[in-house]
């Protein structure tokens, strides 16, 4: 294999950004996808919508708005430079906020089906036997709905590794600190080294298989799929 | 042992002297092989490191206006700078022209685009590619060719068109547009074609494709910012870029 230090910096760095994207999409995903499956309350339907979006918005549209948004002189930004924290475009924490943005809607709806799943009279059965809510969660309704957070972190996790355009506008494409693989892949392509190219895209694509064929197994003796 | 030592004394007094400093640079994509040489080049040469981003033009320009850390910007064209000049971003008394983009009607087909571009006329293609003529300069140069040899309305309806040239070359190289405008850049090495048929466009047909250099304010005071804007001008620079099928001003 022919991967220079830049290909593998690249791939650390997607994994880095990646796996923690998706830890903090579980952290802020299951308690919202908790609430948006269980309240009756008239944002519901606003809050679903909103969730959805970043699956209709082009990455690169989002990704420029995310921009204009916590650039020198977006909102967001003049918050965190008064916090002294500077402005969050080209860095590595600006990278996994924009991508826990561009990635909710893959952790938050699996989760809110396999909570819709659980039965109710399941719920007010422990709540009878005198179970606080989150010993609920916790015993029940998580073992439950095990294998909605298992697709939940694999869609959160593929969907970061194989995100583009957002990181590229956020980003700003810059070795070690914003330049993951695909916008590596991108770098070959637009240099016309398509070996370099392929053999990147072959490592993303054996990394990938491997990650989700571990996943999967370990899922087959679990009765993964019945639920 | 101890003459070792010295020399490692040595050594260390004098990097810390020289101040190697790092600048990072925005890059236009299509200038991507030239400049990670030249970038080699000029770490040899003055200790100073050169990081490079590579991308879109008029994108760099939104990134730099919201804050983006480049230090210098090599644009493919010459708009995208003096706008950022305009909007107080840059230091207009450091832009020149780097590179003048040379365009080639190619096609990966051996014997296919004659010397002279006769086939524009003659036709008997389903698809020629160019690049956007909104987005890239090497597609609003390929407009003016084809309207300066009276052939835009006829061959209008053929049209595939690239984001970008690189995009323009892949359909071409891929056969799925039999022939393209493309950059020479793309086509060639020290100056000859090296695959397919080419017809070199003369430069009376379209205005000069200028892709202009420009230091921003945040590089204003780092030495190594400095330094690689001289060094793109000296010979180590200029024979690289003549290299890859560029000519200078």
């Amino acid at each position: 294999m022919g991967l220079s230090a830049e290909d593998v910096g690249a791939l650390w760095l997607t994994v880095k950004v990646a796996s923690l994207t998706t830890f903090i999409l579980l952290l802020i995903g299951t308690p919202l996808a908790w609430w948006l499956s269980q309240t009756q309350s008239r944002w519901k339907t606003i809050c679903n919508t909103l969730v959805a979006l970043p699956l209709v918005l082009p990455p690169s549209v989002l990704g420029f708005y995310l921009l204009l948004l916590m650039g020198t002189h977006g909102f967001v930004g003049q918050l965190t430079t008064k916090l002294g924290l500077g402005t969050l475009p080209f860095t590595f924490a600006g990278l996994v906020i924009a991508s826990v943005l561009y990635s909710l809607p893959f952790v938050v709806q699996p989760l809110q089906t396999a909570f819709y799943a659980i039965e109710k009279e399941v719920l007010e059965a422990a709540a009878t036997l005198g179970a606080r809510p989150l010993r609920i969660f916790f015993s029940i309704v998580m073992p439950l709905s095990r294998s909605g957070f298992v697709s939940a972190t694999i869609l959160g996790f593929a969907h970061t590794v194989g995100e583009f355009g957002v990181v590229l506008m956020v980003g700003g494409n810059i070795p070690d600190k914003t330049r993951v693989v695909s916008v590596q892949i991108y770098n070959h392509v637009e240099a016309l080294e398509y070996q370099q190219a392929h053999e990147l895209a072959g490592v993303l694509l054996v990394f990938s298989f491997l990650v989700l064929l571990i996943v999967y197994s370990s899922l087959k003796s679990n009765s993964f799929g019945q639920r | 042992m101890i003459l070792r030592l010295l020399t490692f004394c040595f050594l260390f007094a004098f990097h810390t002297f020289t101040h190697a400093e790092t600048t990072l640079i925005a890059v236009a994509a299509n200038f991507t092989k030239p400049m990670t040489e030249i970038a080699a080049e000029f770490e040899k040469s003055t200790g100073h490191t050169a990081q490079l981003s590579f991308g879109s033009s008029g994108k760099f320009v939104s990134q730099i206006e919201n804050g983006a850390p480049f230090e210098i910007f090599l644009s493919a064209d010459d708009k995208n700078p003096i706008k950022l000049q305009q909007d107080d971003f840059a230091i207009a008394e450091s832009r020149f022209t780097y590179a003048l983009g040379k365009l080639v009607l190619w096609s990966n087909a051996a014997n296919y685009v004659d010397e002279k571009g006769a086939i524009l006329a003659k036709g008997g293609f389903q698809h020629i590619a160019l690049a956007d003529p909104k987005l890239a300069p090497y597609g609003a140069a390929a407009i003016e060719v084809l309207k300066n040899m009276n052939v835009f309305d006829t061959l209008q309806p053929l049209f595939v068109e690239g984001e970008n040239i690189a995009q323009t070359y892949q359909f071409v190289s891929t056969g799925n547009a039999e022939l393209g405008f493309v950059a020479l850049s793309q086509v060639s090495e020290n100056g000859k074609i090296t695959s397919g048929s080419a017809w070199r466009v003369p430069d009376n047909l379209y205005s000069p494709i200028r892709q202009d250099a420009i230091l921003l304010k945040s590089g204003e005071h780092n030495p190594a910012a400095l330094a690689l804007m001289q060094f793109l001008k000296s010979p180590k620079a200029t024979d690289i870029i003549r290299n890859y099928g560029y000519e200078l001003p």
